[in-house]
């Protein structure tokens, strides 16, 4: 009877999700769950809004960067599995109506970290329910107490817990001795002692761990990971919103958004310009969708245009805004084609705008 | 050449879409399967071999047509599916 004892006393292993967005800080927390002998999966979630990849796929001059998804290299220095995840659709709701309102630019950051903790909670609940050993025990992020002023703050965490529906199961290893012991704690399966106190804005101490782990080459994006906090992409968004009179996005729209110069001469009309070869190239995938304006006498950029002309003065306009913008800037013409999205092109003949003759207030962003 | 034998279209998305699309159909092919991935985002050519020996699948090939890159792959031990 008591031979059994040995094989059942053995501890079970534990097993956690971690969201992991590709910079330092998710990267320690999971380091630090592996430390403990937690076995580790990660989610990374694509919202639409990520600036990872996206710039530097589309822009010519970053072409010879080493180019590389920071969520997958991270998970491969980890040596965890990584589940990438589009949320881009059930996303727009977020965007849309944050019950907690946005950061300085239309960043819904608390309402983001709900969301993706609630999507890491549903994948938990249900792998509980359905898979015995692929089953998971708990979620781990990489947040720290004052460490972003809109969604990590000490009064936030509880919010973030209970409303993503974690509740008990949500561990932050970075910040867990400056908050009330989770369940993981609790029971045992995570010693509470080896957890961290981070808090504030230093990196002091994110930096200090990682040199303890050996780590030197990690992602610091400077302003997060996520467009919506840039004020410049935030401003572009609202005015896609005015223009069309009601607060709604496709993919389309917020990707188009990273790409070009937007300039707005008419309340109904934008112009996006190329402004370089990659750009270029990029906007050229859209020609079906939009009207674009290219030239002909001279080199320049492929503009498309958001909204339909009403007149030709207005599209005169525009093909003399992008000009502007073309080799054939100083001359005293320059011929362009503006073709619509069905093909039928027709060309024009225009003097280009003069530099100062573009107003401040047609630039969006 | 690798012959392939499931073929996934992500051209004109860009980085993680391919990922993700490769990800998704990975889960509904079986250990062996082959599939070959085309794409125009150049960044597949690193990330999508960085998925696969992140999750144990195999690169067969790689290579670039033009605009578009290419990747070949085997399905290896788990294809992944959460549940």
């Amino acid at each position: 009877m008591m031979s059994s004892v040995t094989e059942s006393t053995q501890p079970i292993k534990r097993r956690a999700i971690a969201l992991v967005s590709g910079g330092l800080d998710s990267m320690l927390a999971v380091k630090v769950m592996q430390e403990q002998g937690i076995e580790v999966e990660g989610v990374n979630f694509f919202t639409g809004f990520c600036v990872e990849g996206h710039t530097h796929a589309i822009r010519k001059k970053d072409k010879d960067k080493e180019k590389r998804n920071n969520a997958l290299w991270v998970a491969e220095q980890l040596g965890i599995k990584m589940h990438i995840i589009d949320i881009s659709e059930e996303y727009k709701d977020v965007v849309l109506n944050p019950r907690h309102g946005y950061g300085a630019n239309l960043n819904p950051c608390l309402d983001c970290k709900i969301f993706m903790v609630n999507q890491a909670t549903l994948m938990i609940n249900k792998a509980r329910e359905l898979a015995g050993d692929r089953g998971f025990d708990f979620i781990v992020t990489g947040e720290v107490i004052g460490q972003r002023p809109k969604s990590q703050r000490k009064a936030t965490m509880p919010i973030i817990s209970a409303e993503s529906g974690a509740d008990e199961r949500l561990l932050r290893p970075l910040c867990a001795k400056n908050l009330p012991a989770t369940l993981p704690e609790r029971e045992g399966w995570v010693d509470r002692e080896s957890l961290h106190d981070f808090s504030g804005r230093s990196r002091k101490p994110q930096m200090a761990l990682a040199k303890k782990f050996g780590l030197d080459d990690f992602a610091q994006p400077a302003g997060g990971c996520c467009f919506l906090t840039d004020e410049s992409y935030s401003n572009k968004l609202a005015d896609l919103w005015k223009a069309r009179n009601e607060r709604r996005y496709e993919l389309d729209d917020i990707m188009l958004l990273k790409v070009g110069r937007h300039i707005r001469p008419q309340p109904h009309l934008k112009l996006i310009i190329s402004r370089e070869e990659g750009e270029n190239r990029f906007l050229e995938g859209y020609r079906y969708q939009f009207t674009s304006i290219t030239t002909v006498s001279c080199p320049g950029p492929l503009a498309l245009v958001d909204g339909n002309f009403q007149n030709d003065e207005e599209m005169q306009q525009a093909a003399a805004i992008v000009a502007r913008y073309s080799k054939g800037r100083s001359s005293d013409e320059v011929t362009l084609e503006v073709r619509s999205p069905d093909g039928v092109a027709r060309q024009v003949t225009v003097e280009p705008f003069h530099p100062d003759a573009v107003p401040l207030a047609w630039n969006v962003g | 050449m690798t012959e392939a034998v499931h073929e996934l279209d992500v051209r004109r998305m860009l980085c993680p879409m391919p990922v993700i699309k490769t990800q998704n159909k990975v889960r509904t092919l079986a250990t062996g399967d082959c599939l070959r991935v085309v794409c125009t985002d150049p960044g597949a050519l690193s990330d999508i071999p960085a998925w696969c020996r992140i999750n144990g699948h195999q690169v067969l090939e790689t290579g670039e047509a033009g605009n578009e890159v290419f990747v070949v792959l085997r399905v290896g031990e788990d294809n992944g599916a959460l549940f």
